[in-house]
């Protein structure tokens, strides 16, 4: 029993995961690549890291994936903000249909 | 060297997840490198360690969590909504919002929060007068206090009561 | 409401997709697990090729990195696959190095994107 719920979270998970890619390749500027892709590839591969734990139950492997998620949900935010500080001040553009950019024109008033 | 002694069982606690089956040659070695990393990077750890003893900020996290994943539920369908629309509904741009959060803890993790959750980006942060660059998949307002409101309004006072 | 037509069906083909690469051909009861399991590996071996179109097409340096961060993060996904399908508990040991490597790397080339040194 608790091994079809494994498997029914890795398949969620893969299925979050094909959805950022195809977002990485379907949308218009860097930031909205980011912000799918980030969120979806993090929030897939803990759910099949999850799915690893249900398998295993609290063996080596098993705390090694809880901690696994843990050392994910902390770092791929911390990246993602990296890169778009990144993008900002060697000076990608946002998109053509943007609303607004308050970070830019704050950003010439310095 | 509060800070020091808190880093060490941080540290512990840690190698006792990655060596699960506890032997003493593991947990002896573990000490040794513990002893080491909280002696030479102790004191960059935390500034305010007497925060530790206080039980309800642990109580505030625990209620903190559920409500974090489900949003990051949520945001993960929204994605894969727009993602998978034929038309690409989306609306993006780069709005400013305001915080009253100052400690750099509660500031980490409140843009980590912002990253997670429906439809934002954490860009920036300026620490000193508390503003917060935030890219929003779909502007809804433009105006700061209607975007503060909209962004952070669930999670700001929860991380108040934890981290100031 | 012919919009909202397309996205269903859009929808539906994807999931059919889903179902079809797990359960077609139909194994028997014995062998379906490890058949699965290998079926995984080709639905992220297209997440990868995504990625990789996307180094290859970028049109500016961040585009790529961002790619190369989001094959990092795959990585570990392939790795958890791979501890489950052969059994060999040191597998999630190479994702939990791979995960803390990749962000090192990440930051590193954010702030070579940004165009400063390390002191700062």
């Amino acid at each position: 029993m608790i091994e079809i719920i494994g498997y029914i979270f890795i398949a969620v998970g893969l299925m979050f995961d094909f959805f950022g890619c195809l977002g990485l390749v379907r949308l218009p500027d860097v930031y909205n690549r980011l912000q799918a892709s980030t969120k979806c590839v993090t929030l897939g591969t803990c759910s099949i890291l999850f799915g690893l734990f249900l398998f295993k139950g609290f063996t080596a492997s098993g705390i090694k994936a809880l901690l696994c998620i843990v050392f994910l949900i902390l770092t791929a935010p911390v990246s993602a903000h990296a890169i778009a500080r990144g993008a900002h001040i060697s000076g990608v553009k946002l998109w053509d249909k943007s609303v607004c950019d308050k970070y830019e024109e704050d950003k010439k008033e310095m | 060297m509060k800070s020091r002694i808190i880093l060490f069982f941080l540290a512990i606690l840690v190698w006792l997840g990655l060596t699960w089956p506890p032997d003493w040659q593991h947990i002896s070695i573990g000490i040794l490198v513990a002893i080491f990393v909280a002696f030479m990077t102790g004191d960059m750890f935390t500034k305010r360690p007497h925060l530790f003893r206080h039980p309800k900020r642990y109580f505030w996290l625990l209620y903190y969590l559920p409500i974090f994943i489900w949003e990051c539920i949520k945001a993960n369908f929204d994605v894969a909504y727009r993602v998978g629309h034929p038309d690409l509904p989306i609306n993006p741009g780069i709005v400013k919002v305001k915080t009253s959060l100052k400690s750099d803890t509660g500031l980490t993790f409140l843009a980590n929060s912002i990253t997670l959750t429906p439809g934002t980006l954490s860009v920036d942060v300026d620490q000193e007068e508390g503003f917060l660059y935030v890219h929003w998949l779909n502007v809804k307002d433009k105006d700061i206090e209607k975007a503060t409101k909209l962004i952070i309004g669930r999670f700001e006072p929860i991380l108040k009561r934890i981290f100031e | 409401m012919n919009r909202r037509l397309r996205w269903l069906a859009g929808l539906l083909i994807i999931i059919a997709l889903f179902v079809g690469i797990i359960f077609y051909p139909p194994a028997s009861m014995l062998e379906w697990q490890s058949i699965s399991l290998m079926r995984f590996f080709f639905i992220l071996s297209l997440c990868c090729v995504f990625c990789l179109y996307r180094i290859m097409r970028g049109p500016t340096p961040a585009d790529r990195v961002v790619s190369i961060d989001i094959l990092g993060i795959l990585i570990v996904g392939f790795c958890a696959v791979l501890g489950i399908s052969t059994g060999r508990p040191w597998y999630i040991d190479i994702g939990i190095a791979w995960a803390l490597q990749s962000f090192i790397a990440t930051i590193a080339l954010a702030k070579y994107l940004e165009g400063k040194g390390f002191e700062e």
